[in-house]
């Protein structure tokens, strides 16, 4: 068994009962020894349902995945250590490695600082208790429904993903909700305006301030008409005054028929909120407007000269669609945002004790001295904390390297090798199709090998604790 | 010297204290930010599950916060009458409790036995079983599948319940092991001194004076069997699947499923939260201990 157990000195280390006297190969039936094996039998009686269980379904296991290890995927050839190169040749398995390794780097440095962090904060709050319970609250559940919860907030689409409805959001707010028209263009045979390289619609005559210049477009299905929309043929009459440019940007296409193509007829409607913008004969942007419920605009303050009205190619943009959360880039990051919404209030409850078991007034007197807050964190909270921070981090290496679930539950098929993970990749390998039990029982002893550090950890905290 | 620290320590106080309070009320808003991030998403689902399917594909859930009338317990009500997630949540049940039940039982036993009976070798076993508390359950399961086909239980909740049990017998020993070594040595002698065999230490003494540590126990290892999901994945068929594989297999079409997943995902979180919030102390007791200390 790969167990690193070293040499466990015979003497017990706890006095409990003490060999009984007697105990020796003289005193043959003394009832001493009589006892002595009846208690033996009785330990063996209280023991006997634990170590049957856990002899036949974890150490055995543990012997035989070895043993499997070293055979073909069928099972019927021995082949040594091939299982374990090819695991390091194979392209899926080595990304499973890759990523299995982005977890170990990221995420128990990640949960433990934010665990520290909200843990000192929630120090200085009054609701500490709520906040906590709120924080720890999604340790109860599985990793299914925490998969669940986090699969639907990434979802693409802004109309069904939280996370993509605010990143719109914001994106809209600081740098400008440009209300567009990705399906419009010119009329076939349209002379006044000339399309760009970047997308862009130009008037391919120049113009004077004071006159007024209406863009016709079409290709606006009805529904895509934005309902603030406005008949524009009212505001097509309007004069333009000195040092401005008039006119409307409107859908050159009349409802149920009739209309002159190139006019604003009764009933065709201006296009809101477009940017229209007016260039110099250096090609230089001088001024811009956007247009009004009835597609109106109003280009002011121009010099004399002649300028060309421009549509820009943000008009004609697709809009802004947000992030690809689950797409094969973003995926392993999305899955480890998950992971910490579940663990970090196990990270802040942790270190919220140790802060609470921690000497106030070697605080208290770091601030009388001057202290502020920031150095008192750095030079003695953290210090202090050190053993309780180190527990947190080496549990979250440990859950990290045996991830499963919520890889299996959040990453959609066609991602999930994108976001394979070994305990995964052993899953998959094994019984997902894979079918190569070799290469499976090798995957798995490579989990075990990489939890053994731990396990000796383990085993030293542990006989350290008792002596 | 005294005096001038005196006066000026009280001064600098006095300075700070508008910033100390503002530095307070940034601090409150953080948390609450915080708070909020953690909320929206189970909010998000909750909401969605008491949306119709239609209203889910065409606008977010967030719009039923400014329109509550589009929430119903449509989605529940069909949930509860399909036979095959209400089978499921059944299974879930006669999972956890008999493996719960098991492993606080032969966990109780084995702790007494190391923590106070005399056998050889008992501190190198005991070894052992610290060293599997970190050992992973992918490693058991071609094994053990290969096991209980031969002895049949594969596919069964037997077998299901049989490997939750092993697996969750190292942190279990261990936990119990600790909590009755720390029994005052008297109490057993005097016990003994009675005559009272050992049996009736373990019944009469041990078990009442761990029940904190067996509380712990018990709702650690039911939270945790009944949340599983790659142990059942592998070792229940259709009939004896719990309510996380009957769920993962609807995962597929998710858009379109939303309507099933998400009132099935609260089904089967609803126990884990009433169990969370009724135990809180004992849970959270059993994290800490679970934690490698």
């Amino acid at each position: 068994m790969p167990v690193t157990t070293p040499a466990v000195a015979p003497a017990s280390s706890r006095a409990t009962a003490s060999h009984p006297p007697g105990d020796t190969p003289g005193g043959a039936s003394s009832p001493a020894r009589r006892a002595v094996r009846r208690r033996r039998r009785i330990a063996a009686l209280f023991l006997f349902p634990a170590l049957l269980l856990l002899g036949a379904l974890v150490a055995y296991p543990i012997v035989f995945s070895v043993i499997r290890s070293m055979y073909d995927a069928s099972g019927d050839s021995f082949v040594g250590a091939d299982n374990y190169t090819a695991m390091f040749q194979d392209p899926a398995t080595l990304r499973a490695i890759r990523n299995s390794a982005i977890w170990v780097v990221f995420a128990p440095a990640l949960l433990t600082g934010l665990g520290l962090v909200l843990a000192v904060l929630t120090e200085k709050i009054r609701w500490k208790t709520a906040f906590k319970l709120l924080m720890f609250m999604p340790m109860a559940i599985s990793f299914l429904a925490a998969g669940i919860i986090f699969r639907l907030a990434y979802e693409q689409d802004p109309q069904r993903g939280v996370l993509n409805a605010v990143t719109v959001g914001i994106h809209d707010s600081t740098q400008g909700k440009s209300t567009s028209f990705p399906t419009a263009k010119v009329r076939l045979g349209d002379k006044q305006l000339a399309k760009g390289h970047d997308g862009s619609y130009r008037t391919a005559h120049r113009t004077g301030p004071g006159n007024t210049v209406n863009l016709g477009l079409v290709g606006v299905a009805p529904k895509d008409m934005p309902s603030q929309a406005r008949p524009a043929a009212p505001a097509a009459q309007s004069r333009a005054a000195d040092g401005e440019l008039r006119g409307v940007v409107y859908l050159d296409f009349t409802p149920g028929g009739g209309g002159t193509p190139g006019t604003v007829d009764r009933g065709e409607r201006g296009l809101p909120a477009l940017s229209v913008e007016a260039v110099d004969s250096h090609g230089k942007v001088v001024a811009t407007a956007t247009t009004a419920p009835d597609g109106s605009y109003r280009l002011a303050h121009l010099t004399p000269g002649s300028y060309a009205v421009q549509l820009p190619a943000k008009d004609f943009a697709p809009p802004y669609e947000g992030i690809s959360w689950l797409g094969p880039a973003l995926i392993t990051p999305a899955i480890i945002g998950a992971y910490m919404w579940i663990w970090t209030g196990f990270a802040l409850v942790l270190i919220g004790a140790g802060l609470s078991s921690m000497p106030r007034d070697v605080l208290e007197a770091a601030r009388m001295d001057g202290a502020n807050e920031w150095q008192v964190f750095r030079r003695i909270t953290v210090p202090l904390l050190g053993p309780v921070l180190g527990v947190v981090f080496v549990t979250m290496v440990i859950n990290v390297m045996k991830v499963f679930d919520l890889v299996y539950i959040i990453a959609p098929g066609p991602v999930q090798q994108d976001a394979n993970v070994l305990a995964l990749q052993m899953w998959l390998v094994s019984f997902g199709g894979g079918n190569n039990q070799g290469l499976g029982s090798a995957l798995g002893v490579l989990l075990l090998l990489l939890v053994v550090p731990a396990m000796a950890l383990n085993i030293r905290r542990f006989r350290r604790s008792q002596s | 010297m005294t005096t001038a620290q005196g006066t000026a320590a009280p001064r600098r106080r006095a300075a700070a204290r508008p910033a100390k309070w503002l530095s307070r009320g940034v601090i409150q808003v953080f948390l609450l930010v915080v708070g909020l991030i953690w909320l929206t998403p189970a909010a998000g689902l909750f909401l969605s599950s008491l949306r119709t399917e239609e209203a889910n594909a065409s606008s977010g859930w967030w719009t039923a916060l400014t329109t509550p009338g589009q929430l119903s317990l449509d989605n529940y009500t069909s949930l509860l009458k399909d036979s095959g997630i209400v089978q499921a949540f059944w299974n879930t049940v006669l999972i956890s409790v008999p493996t719960t039940l098991a492993v606080v039982a032969i966990a109780a036993l084995a702790g007494y036995a190391f923590a106070w009976m005399d056998f050889p070798g008992r501190d190198w076993i005991f070894l052992v079983v610290v060293a599997m508390l970190v050992v992973p359950v992918q490693i058991g399961l071609l094994p053990v599948a290969k096991l209980f086909g031969a002895l049949g239980l594969f596919g069964s909740i037997p077998g299901v319940v049989l490997f939750h049990t092993a697996y969750g017998l190292p942190f279990a020993i261990f936990l119990l092991r600790n909590y009755f070594a720390e029994i005052p040595k008297e109490m057993l002698e005097a016990a003994r001194m009675d005559g009272g065999g050992e049996w009736r230490i373990f019944s009469q003494l041990v078990l009442p004076l761990g029940r904190p540590a067996i509380a712990s126990l018990a709702i650690f290892q039911f939270l945790w069997v009944w949340n599983d999901m790659l142990v059942a994945l592998l070792f229940a068929d259709n009939e004896s699947q719990p309510l996380t594989v009957a769920l993962q297999s609807q995962m597929r079409q998710f858009g379109s499923n939303i309507g099933v997943l998400a009132p099935g995902a609260f089904l089967s979180l609803i126990v884990p939260l009433i169990v969370f919030f009724v135990f809180q102390r004992h849970f959270v007791q059993g994290i800490m201990a679970g934690s490698v200390k």
